[in-house]
């Protein structure tokens, strides 16, 4: 399939792109970064300079790239997505065999200034390489074992790299991103089922090889289900994250301490509290006013990503705004559960808020796709 | 490969429908995540609120001022000073050892006060200050100050502090504070949450440490924040402690320091009592020591010092010190003889010189002996055979009971540290501690203060007192609680033999006015002051036959230590009692010699509630007074009000 199946005349050209972008989103992004400077600006103590003012420039270089891919036509896209896809692929090699050592993982490579997590760029290629495949494959074909079993190669490569840095939080959006791809191609029910039943088993194994040889999971990755299974049992340590965030949390009560106010945050109680455990802030100084209004906010982006995803009759246009719009619901998701303690603590930034350069440059150029999509979809 | 529009249409219409079913998932777990923040913020926020507060609201105590020491006329016997100190955060200091040698070029701190703090400092929270020197002076506390710039971490702070601006003359009557121990914790049942605060005060003996509740005060409370690693961030509010009860003692600054002037260097203890109301006016033990040293940390070797001297400064005479009481016991014999009615005033006793008991001889001090003696003569030159002769017929039981009805052998109640009973000894007693059966000896020795009969200065005291007043009188060291005066005591008359009585007084004054008395010299020639008195001289050896025979060594050909103790009690004026002293110097030769002029001095000083005019003494004596207080250091008067009210 080439661009010549698009109907060029119908897409808009030039400067009248302009007036196609997807402005709701747009404009809802802006708003959750605009949440995110105000709380960067309060965990900082009140300085702008520490985290917020970085934060600002981040994501005004991420709406210009966003606009950039914006108005680049999404069969270009399409195109390149196998080669987004392989790149990162080799970036993420690249990281096991050169990455820096920070937070106990090995994370990101140094490029020059650019410091890059090449997980994160791998969260979109992924999706993008689906979508390609996706449109490329027979309808007919996609429930094939064989043609299923490329997918979940495709999956699970990465996945396995993500786990060996060890990034759990990663490795699971990967494979919930991809998966949903598959689910929106139409994949059989039959195989989510089969292959849920085989998480519950992989689950149970991991359990079984604690303390074995062949240890599935790191230590601390063990100790952080222990704790979130039972917080108490280690008020001190590693429950002591936990706790002091849900105390965070629940203290903010109806309309929150008032902006600044938090005592868990200020007064260093809140771990973390720039970057994973940034909502507890939020829900310490605007309660569950604030709270809910910025879980509203990233519903609405994902109800617009969705709506144009199926609005758009592109089956790879289709595909991979769905995709993109449901990793950025993973983010949000995993990250509140997280915090909000009901699932273990698996290390995921809140899209957007938590402080950190390159997750929010991707999330943003995915959007571009996701723009794109929408400016060039076929009328 | 191009696929057709039927198809494209279908695969369209299936990911519309797979679409919403993820929408669906989406939004069930968007509601389950609403949900989840309202049971959290709603639901069980009033709980979480109050973890937050634990968390970040901490309770810390306000020591509280220490209750002041004042004596009788309101001078400062124990205050509170400010006690400058400089304390080090782990936190703000960064390289710790450096930034205390440079401090240790600034205030005095040895390499093992750098490696001490070092130790703890790094044992703490990083956030906590630490101590690193107190009690500083005046001028290295400035030094420190202005050298901060160069020196992270370090702050200095200025808190409260004991200080007794006597120095050494109340050290063992007040005792001292210092900061509490852990043997000291686990002496109390339930501890005051301020015994927790770092070298926080606690009275360690004597009043210090007996009215120690009443001193320490209630603790305020300060509420503040802190951080997650317990740094304070602000106040949140303060409320002040209740300072400790001011007590005032019966003690007269003036007489105590008079009195531990002329004990000087002796090993000796004097007491000061007011016969009509017991008020201790005076109570020193000599060689004395400066409490002081205890307050900040004595060092090692003062401490040894104190230990290893003879002297023992460290003890308290007055109150622990037990002395057989030699001939000063004698009016309690006299008393209790002359109540039972084996013997009265009138009637004589041949002395020879001896008493003879089996084939035990039983020696007066005079080898000569006295010949016939009555009551008064037998006072007034000490005769021991007299009270060989009506001790035997009295009985130790009833001399036991006159003494304890005197204050000798029963335990008098004041806030000082290890009061001692003394003894009274009697038949029960002696069957009791050694398991053997009373000898008349024992009676005999007995009846003159030796053998098995100890008495502290103060029993003394409060026996001469007992005379003096004929009343039951007891000894009290507090006067007043936060201005609330005590209640008056009032003694009750002890039922003595009036006639007996009298007598016994009548000997006493003899004793001093009587040329031939025992402390003649030691007399005072103002007649509305004179004086009665007892001397005592009592032995700490046993003096052999052979001894005897070879004539018995003078005392100050002997060590110090084997010397006679010199006792003295006394009272004033001899027509309307006012005063009672005592005095005993340890191994200081005869009472008489010794003791009694001490005495003298001691008792017109309480008297004239001054210096006395020369003229109060006799005349051939006046000029050794006169230089004797020339050399005496003494506290100059500062409350010419105080001295008024007194008056």
């Amino acid at each position: 399939m080439s661009y010549l199946e698009y109907n060029v005349k119908t897409v808009p050209t030039g400067i009248r792109k302009v007036l196609h972008v997807n402005w709701p989103i747009v404009v809802l992004l802006t708003a959750i970064a605009s949440v995110g400077f105000l709380m960067l600006y309060s965990v900082a103590g009140g300085r702008l300079e520490t985290w917020a003012e970085p934060q600002m420039k981040r994501f005004a270089a991420g709406m210009v790239g966003m606009f950039v891919v914006a108005f680049v036509p999404i069969w270009f896209w399409r195109n390149v997505s196998a080669l987004a896809y392989f790149v990162s692929l080799v970036l993420l090699v690249a990281v096991e065999l050169f990455g820096a050592i920070g937070m106990g993982a090995q994370r990101w490579i140094e490029l020059g200034p650019l410091r890059l997590q090449p997980s994160e760029l791998m969260k979109i290629g992924l999706v993008m390489l689906l979508a390609a495949y996706y449109d490329w494959l027979d309808v007919k074909k996609v429930s094939r074992p064989l043609w299923v079993a490329i997918p979940v190669a495709l999956i699970l490569l990465p996945t396995f790299l993500v786990l060996k840095q060890p990034d759990l939080g990663t490795a699971i959006l990967l494979v919930a991103g991809g998966g949903i791809v598959m689910f929106a191609a139409g994949v059989s029910w039959w195989y989510f089922g089969t292959v849920i039943a085989l998480v519950v088993a992989l689950v149970f194994a991991v359990f079984e090889s604690r303390g074995t040889e062949w240890q599935l999971i790191k230590d601390y990755q063990f100790k952080r289900i222990d704790t979130f299974l039972d917080p108490g049992s280690d008020p001190l340590n590693a429950g002591y994250n936990i706790m002091q965030a849900q105390i965070a949390l629940g203290s903010g009560g109806w309309a929150g301490k008032g902006y600044m106010q938090g005592t868990q945050s200020r007064l260093n109680f809140l771990p973390e509290k720039h970057t994973d455990f940034i909502f507890t802030t939020l829900a310490e100084e605007f309660g569950f006013v604030g709270a809910f209004s910025l879980l509203l906010l990233y519903a609405l982006v994902v109800v617009f990503a969705l709506a144009s995803g199926i609005a758009n009759k592109d089956r790879y246009a289709s595909l991979l705004t769905i995709g993109i719009g449901s990793t950025f619901f993973l983010f949000f998701a995993v990250n509140m559960s997280m915090v909000m303690g009901l699932i273990p603590v698996v290390g995921v930034p809140l899209p957007l808020v938590s402080y950190g350069g390159t997750a929010m440059m991707i999330l943003l150029l995915a959007f571009g796709l996701i723009q794109s999509a929408h400016i060039h979809r076929t009328r | 490969m191009r696929r057709s529009p039927k198809d494209s249409l279908e695969s369209a219409r299936k990911i519309s429908r797979r679409a919403l079913v993820i929408g669906g998932v989406q939004a069930a777990t968007v509601a389950t995540l609403a949900l989840r923040m309202r049971f959290m913020q709603v639901e069980q926020a009033d709980q979480f609120r109050l973890l937050a507060e634990e968390n970040s609201i901490k309770i810390r105590l306000l020591p509280p001022a220490r209750g002041l020491i004042l004596d009788r006329n309101g001078g400062v016997l124990a205050g509170n000073g400010q006690n400058y100190r400089v304390v080090i955060t782990r936190e703000d200091a960064g390289e710790v050892e450096e930034v205390l040698r440079r401090l240790a070029r600034l205030i005095p701190m040895t390499e093992d006060d750098i490696a001490r703090t070092l130790k703890e400092v790094m044992r703490r929270s990083p956030t906590l200050p630490i101590t690193v020197a107190d009690q500083l002076r005046w001028e290295d506390f400035s030094r420190v100050a202005v050298n901060a710039p160069a020196l992270p971490g370090i702050t200095t702070e200025v808190g409260l502090s004991r200080v007794y601006p006597q120095a050494g003359d109340f050290a063992h009557v007040l005792g001292y504070v210092g900061p509490v121990s852990d043997y000291d914790l686990s002496k109390i049942e339930n501890p005051d949450p301020l015994l927790q605060i770092p070298k926080f005060q606690i009275g360690k003996v004597g009043v210090e440490g007996k009215l120690e509740i009443d001193l320490r005060g209630k603790a305020g409370t300060r509420r503040i924040e802190v951080t997650s690693t317990g740094r304070v961030m602000r106040e949140l509010d303060r409320k002040e402690g209740i300072p400790g009860t001011t007590l005032q003692l019966t003690l007269d600054r003036y007489l105590q320091n008079y009195a531990q002037a002329r004990l000087g260097n002796e090993s000796a203890a004097a007491v000061v009592m007011d016969v009509r109301n017991g008020d201790i006016l005076a109570i020193v033990s000599s060689p004395t020591f400066d409490p002081n040293l205890f307050v900040r940390g004595i060092s090692s070797a003062d401490y040894k010092s104190l230990t290893e001297n003879d002297h023992r400064p460290l003890a308290d005479k007055t109150v622990q010190g037990a002395y057989p009481p030699g001939s000063t016991f004698k009016m309690v014999t006299a008393l209790a003889a002359m109540e039972a009615g084996v013997i009265d005033p009138g009637e004589t006793v041949y002395c020879p010189g001896f008493t003879e008991l089996g084939n035990r001889r039983f020696h007066c001090w005079k080898r000569g002996g006295h010949g016939r003696v009555g009551l008064s003569q037998s006072l007034e030159q000490s005769c021991d055979v007299y009270y060989y002769e009506i001790a035997q017929r009295v009985g130790i039981d009833r001399i036991a009971a006159m003494a304890r009805r005197l204050g000798i052998g029963v335990r008098h109640d004041l806030p000082m540290s290890a009061i001692t009973e003394g003894i009274a000894p009697d038949r029960a007693w002696k069957l009791g501690k050694y398991g053997k059966d009373w000898q008349v000896g024992d009676t005999l020795n007995a009846g003159i203060g030796q053998g098995y009969v100890l008495a502290s200065p103060l029993q003394l005291a409060v026996m001469t007192a007992r005379l003096a007043s004929g009343t039951d009188v007891s000894p009290r060291l507090v006067r007043a609680r936060d201005g609330v005066p005590a209640p008056d005591p009032a003694p009750r008359p002890l039922d003595l033999p009036q006639d007996a009585l009298r007598a016994v007084r009548k000997g006493m004054f003899d004793v001093i006015n009587n040329q031939r008395g025992t402390a003649y010299g030691s007399r005072i020639v103002e007649e509305a002051m004179r004086m009665a008195g007892k001397t005592g001289t009592s032995q700490v050896r046993n003096i052999t036959k052979a001894e005897r025979d070879r004539g018995v060594i003078s005392n100050d050909d002997l060590p110090w230590n084997r010397r006679d103790h010199a006792l003295f009690v006394c009272f004033a004026p001899y027509d309307a009692p006012e005063i009672a002293v005592s005095v005993v110097v340890e191994h200081g030769g005869g009472g008489s010699a010794v003791a009694a002029p001490v005495a003298r001095d001691i008792l017109l000083q309480a008297l004239y509630k001054d210096l006395p005019p020369l003229s109060a003494y006799p005349a051939s004596q006046r000029d050794r007074i006169e230089a004797q207080r020339k050399d005496m250091n003494l506290l100059p008067r500062t409350d010419s009000q105080g001295a008024k009210s007194r008056a």
